[in-house]
């Protein structure tokens, strides 16, 4: 869980061109500024890339925290 | 790297650093679905062009709206360009819908529309056309089918490139080539377009944008005019010096099909009109052979307009290549297998397109039909025969030693100019000559076809073509001149000229015909003005050179003091 964090800090980071930003399981959309509906479909690209995964479409809307998106990459992972 | 090989990131970083002192590109973008990305996307390539985009995008699905009503938003911003981007899947939703015995229409219903865009944009029109998509439900038999989407989509794409070639303002950015390039799955993420409505996936985006950009810079001068060759492993396979004539790989030998269709391509480009030049670490006489005596291969030394082989730093004899062909640094393009010599000239010439060939030859072209460097905004017959008039070039540089006059010089060459306003046969290379002259060119106003034949009918406007013809050959159209009427004087709204007939008194004999023409016409003066860009400081002192005074920025001429200037060339 925390390595899947860590990794998506990274990609969050550079997704959104902060260094700044620093993740939780709790971390949100509110939390992060540059975090929008339209950064998000990057970050979704993004992730799905980092982790060699593909999310289906009921997903990507689904997530209210990062710790809720990670859950969902570790179910692609198993 | 050229824009089509950055990532979106990338691109997206471009774009902020977009500021408003770069020349400014004003464009609409109108879609039928979520656009924001493509629009992020087409700022960041026009920086990486040069120009800051003021980019103004039509709420989502508002495309027929802002067309079709005169007072919309579209209009009052007054776009230099209109990129309209209407998708497959949106026309399939339509077709979904439509009554089985009218889905026949649909090519026609969509190219109707797209000919009620051209004729309501006064402006230039960019249309993306349609990636082909099969709803599989009629199988292979949809071939036969009039009413399957598939054979609409088609008659569609089609449609629309003929009416491009009616329509001088409509050009069309090939979607469809460029899902036939990546495919689909490349282009489309069927989850990010159910959840965000965007049809085109992060990684098309960049391509979509920088094809876009292409297009426009071309309008704007910006395309390549000349490829330089590496021999050894680039044309052929193999190292003439070592491997000698017999066992070079072109033709049926090892890999040599490869080398083969390359060089078909390269002669396709040739034919129409790009320069070709070789530069070679080789001894002259070794490296010419294979042209000379190789049953197999394509290109010959006519084909090649500067040919350089030798053992010094290929980045001096590009300079010098440059030096003979008289072309800016960026609109060449250089193609060699050597990483480091790729490097050298990288480093040493930043302007110089130089793509990082693929270690396969195999591979050469279709990475280079990806990287789609050779986008023009205009063709004339005169382009075919570019090769040969640089060769004439060529060999009148060397006449020219042969005399130490000047004058004797310019006498021998027994010039003549055919001087003629614009008209139906000359219209085409005028408009050209327009878009691709940067170093002699005034004011640097650019003229589409359209906007000359608008320019021809107004009665306050001259438009004057002058060609040149010598000994050597027939230059073609080489200069022009558009004058516009301001009460008793004539204002020279532009002046260009190929830079081909430099030093040969072709300023002085366009200026004895302007002086003739502007007093038959009743002016009393010529107004002159020089407007700088990076490329003309060719013609700072133009206007000074040929005797005209400066009056604050202006410069005037007084046609009834002007005594006609000796030249060398006669009017026919």
């Amino acid at each position: 869980m925390e390595e899947i964090i860590a990794k998506l800090q990274t990609v969050f980071r550079d997704v959104l061109d902060n260094d700044e930003i620093i993740l939780s399981a709790s971390s949100s959309a509110e939390d992060i500024e540059e975090w929008d509906s339209l950064s998000h479909i990057q970050l979704i690209v993004a992730v799905e890339k980092a982790f060699k995964i593909r999310f289906n479409s009921k997903e990507i809307l689904s997530w209210k925290n990062v710790g809720e998106m990670t859950q969902s990459i570790q179910n692609h992972l198993s | 790297m050229t824009t089509k090989e950055l990532s979106f990131s990338e691109l997206k970083k471009l774009a902020k650093i977009s500021s408003p002192e770069m020349p400014l590109l004003k464009v609409a973008l109108l879609g039928d679905s979520a656009t924001q990305f493509l629009a992020t996307a087409l700022k960041g390539a026009a920086v990486q062009s040069g120009w800051c985009l003021d980019l103004w995008e039509a709420d989502f699905n508002q495309v027929e709206r802002q067309i079709l009503d005169g007072d919309s938003e579209l209009y009052h911003f007054d776009p230099e360009y209109v990129i309209v981007f209407q998708s497959t899947h949106k026309l399939l939703q339509k077709y979904n819908t439509m009554d089985g015995d009218k889905r026949a229409n649909l090519a026609q219903n969509r190219l109707d529309f797209v000919r009620e865009i051209v004729q309501r944009i006064p402006t230039r029109v960019i249309y993306f056309n349609y990636p082909e998509m099969d709803d599989s439900v009629w199988g292979s038999y949809a071939n036969k089918r009039n009413d399957s989407f598939l054979y609409q989509t088609r008659a569609l794409n089609f449609g629309l490139m003929q009416m491009a070639a009616e329509s001088p303002n409509l050009w069309i950015y090939d979607l469809s080539q460029l899902q036939a390039k990546w495919g689909r799955n490349m282009l489309f993420q069927a989850s990010v377009y159910v959840n965000s409505d965007m049809l085109l996936s992060l990684e098309a985006i960049p391509r979509v944008a920088g094809g876009v950009i292409d297009i426009i810079a071309a309008q704007k001068a910006k395309f390549k005019k000349c490829l330089i060759l590496d021999l050894d492993n680039t044309l052929w396979g193999g190292i003439i010096g070592d491997d000698g004539l017999e066992n070079i790989q072109i033709g049926a030998l090892g890999i040599g099909k490869a080398f083969t269709e390359f060089q078909y391509w390269i002669k396709k480009l040739q034919q129409r009109g790009i320069i070709l030049a070789v530069c070679s670490k080789n001894n002259e006489e070794t490296a010419k052979a294979p042209f000379e005596q190789h049953p197999d291969m394509v290109l010959r030394l006519s084909d090649i307009a500067v040919f350089v082989a030798n053992w010094q730093n290929k980045a001096d004899n590009i300079r010098q290549i440059q030096a003979i062909l008289n072309i800016g640094f960026d609109s060449m393009v250089f193609l060699d297998d050597n990483p480091v010599e790729r490097a050298v000239v990288r480093q040493e010439l930043p302007e110089i397109c130089v793509p990082e060939l693929p270690e396969d030859p195999a591979e050469y072209l279709e990475y280079l039909y990806g990287l789609n460097l050779f986008e023009v905004a205009s063709y004339d017959n005169a382009d075919a025969d570019r090769t040969r008039q640089y060769q004439t070039e060529a060999l009148r540089v060397q006449t020219q030693h042969a005399f130490t006059n000047e004058a004797d010089f310019l006498a021998s060459l027994a010039m003549y100019s055919k001087v003629e306003a614009l008209n139906g046969f000359n219209l085409p290379r005028i408009a050209q000559l327009s878009q691709r002259s940067n170093q002699f060119n005034l004011r640097t106003q650019r003229y589409t076809e359209q906007d000359l034949i608008s320019l021809q009918r107004d009665s306050d406007t001259r438009i004057i073509s002058f060609t040149l013809t010598d000994k050597f050959g027939d230059n073609g159209l080489v200069a022009v001149v558009v004058l516009k009427a301001q009460g008793k004087q004539a204002f020279i709204e532009n002046w260009f000229m190929s830079c081909r007939v430099l030093k040969r008194g072709m300023e002085q004999f366009c200026l004895n015909v302007l002086v003739q023409e502007a007093l038959d016409w009743g002016r009393e003066a010529l107004i002159g003005e020089f407007l700088p860009t990076p490329k003309n400081a060719l013609v700072k002192d133009h206007y000074a050179q040929l005797g005209f005074v400066a009056e604050g920025s202006l410069w005037k001429l007084d046609l009834k003091t002007y005594s006609p200037a000796h030249v060398f060339i006669t009017r026919r």
